[in-house]
């Protein structure tokens, strides 16, 4: 395959940046996008020009830190799926692929396609844990949860923290994230004690980091690799109006 | 020391007030189109000028009115101040953004919706609600809104800003129930409850002006 990628270039967080265009030959169709990305890095060392620099570790996934806007859509064409697993045959032959960094006011860029997603790790700090000491793995069925809390404190607990959901949202809100963690830790016997804390602190974070507000657009829920779902943020809004007012 | 927040300040209880006071106004367009259903009645009028003539003489409805005029306000400047507190949390925007993909049109326009919403109700004050209320006038008040209606060029602005209506409580009812934390609780209910408040009662309104530029041809 031959491809044409777009890619945004910035050289640190205070320079201009700008899209720059890489044509690249011998991609295969079974390559993952990061991997065409790899070619192409090789082949920029290889003739003096600073590589790509973008985010990934795990490659499987499950790691949240391939955060790449692919044609205008948070980690690609795909649906539930990190940018990681894009393979080129998601692309027809000669095909245009424009990648960014996930556009935010609270996730400047670093360098390139590599943004800084601390703002994540404060709003974790602000409440996202338990601070009692819950011991070893407890066994089966010692702690009562019924079936539909733990499913669904399980669905959210699968959030990997990409920050897809804020790329996607016209607002760029950080709503479906802290949702997730709210409603993991709210719906879970361990998480009580510090349930309207935590929802508290968590949304106080998220407001000072430079995130916008939810206006129910549900974009989050369709872009997200986890599958996270806007109900979460239903919750998350309840626990708001309980711990302010009722 | 522990952060917390200001219920009103928040992004979430911004959420909070414009879901609220925009149940609020939904609630007041049952009222106002139930009235206003009278205009079909064919006695000539005599119903619905009793009907608004009793609506601006009750000094209940004069004190609820006052009410609206706030959940108005509050609505429109909420909506506007979250609009602009979201516009800065993405100072720079993508080269290529696919919004559609992910989200109803409806969703993404709900401050233009709301300001045709709002031109509409400008004019429509000083057209109806200042003569009926205060009265300058000769005309009955069903001869003040049959002789408006004959405008083919007024109708088709009536109806489209009622269009735009639509749009925006298409998105907006299920919407408010989700800023309140319900809608998943009530998710069948509610979209069913929907119906009614974006496709019926902009339906109901938009054929009071057809039914006097076609149906009445005028009269
Ligand atoms: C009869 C008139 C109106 C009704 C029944 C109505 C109803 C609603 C409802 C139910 C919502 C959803 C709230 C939520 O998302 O939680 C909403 C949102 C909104 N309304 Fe209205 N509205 C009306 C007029 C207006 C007007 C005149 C404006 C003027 C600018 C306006 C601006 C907005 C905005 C900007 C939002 C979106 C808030 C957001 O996306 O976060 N609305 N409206
Ligand atoms: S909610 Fe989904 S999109 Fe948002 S950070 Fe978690 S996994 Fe990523």
């Amino acid at each position: 395959m031959h491809i044409t990628l777009n890619i945004w270039r910035q050289k640190d967080r205070n320079s201009q940046g700008g899209l720059v265009t890489y044509e690249l030959s011998d991609v295969t169709p079974d390559m993952s996008l990061l991997e065409a990305l790899d070619l192409l890095n090789l082949g920029l060392v290889r003739t003096g020009v600073d590589a790509i620099a973008f985010d990934n570790d795990c490659r499987e996934g499950i790691c949240g830190t391939c955060c790449l806007q692919i044609n205008g859509r948070p980690h690609g064409p795909l649906k539930g799926v990190a940018a990681c697993q894009i393979y080129m045959r998601s692309f027809e032959d000669n095909a245009t692929i424009i990648i960014e960094p996930f556009r935010a006011k609270a996730f400047p860029i670093v360098k390139d396609l590599v943004i800084d997603r601390s703002a994540f790790d404060r709003i974790i700090q602000a409440g996202g844990f338990i601070s009692v000491k819950t011991g070893g793995a407890p066994d089966g069925n010692t702690l009562p949860i019924s079936k539909h809390t733990l499913e669904t404190a399980f669905d959210a607990a699968a959030c990997i923290g990409c920050g897809a959901c804020v790329a996607a949202c016209k607002n760029a809100s950080a709503m479906l994230f802290v949702a997730a963690k709210v409603a993991h830790l709210g719906r879970l016997p361990q998480g009580q004690p510090e349930r309207k804390q935590r929802a508290l602190g968590m949304v106080a974070q998220m407001d000072s980091e430079g995130f916008g507000a939810c206006s129910n657009t549900y974009a989050c829920q369709y872009e997200c690799p986890k599958q996270i779902s806007v109900d979460n943020i239903a919750f998350l809004n309840s626990e708001i109006l309980r711990a302010k007012i009722f | 020391m522990a952060k917390t927040i200001s219920l009103y300040g928040s992004s979430i209880g911004q959420k909070i007030v414009s879901a609220f006071t925009g149940l609020f106004l939904c609630g007041f367009l049952v009222i106002h189109v139930s009235g206003n259903l009278l205009l079909f009645k064919n006695d000539g009028g005599v119903s619905f000028d009793h009907y608004a003539g009793a609506l601006s003489s009750s000094v209940l409805i004069r004190s609820i009115e006052i009410l609206l005029f706030a959940g108005f306000a509050i609505h429109i400047f909420w909506g506007i101040r979250g609009w602009i507190f979201n516009r800065r949390a993405r100072p720079k925007n993508y080269a290529e953004y696919n919004p559609s993909e992910s989200s109803s049109l409806f969703s993404r326009i709900m401050l233009l919706s709301g300001s045709i919403v709002l031109f509409f109700l400008v004019v429509h004050l000083k057209n109806f609600w200042v003569p009926i209320r205060f009265g300058a006038q000769d005309l009955s008040d069903y001869d003040l809104v049959r002789i408006a209606f004959q405008s083919p060029l007024y109708d088709f602005f009536y109806v489209f800003c009622l269009v735009l209506l639509a749009f925006h409580l298409r998105q907006g009812f299920q919407a408010a129930f989700q800023s309140v934390g319900l809608r998943s609780l009530w998710l069948k209910a509610i979209n069913m409850v929907a119906i009614i408040f974006w496709l019926l009662i902009p339906a109901a309104f938009a054929a009071m002006p057809l039914y006097f530029l076609l149906a009445k041809g005028g009269r």
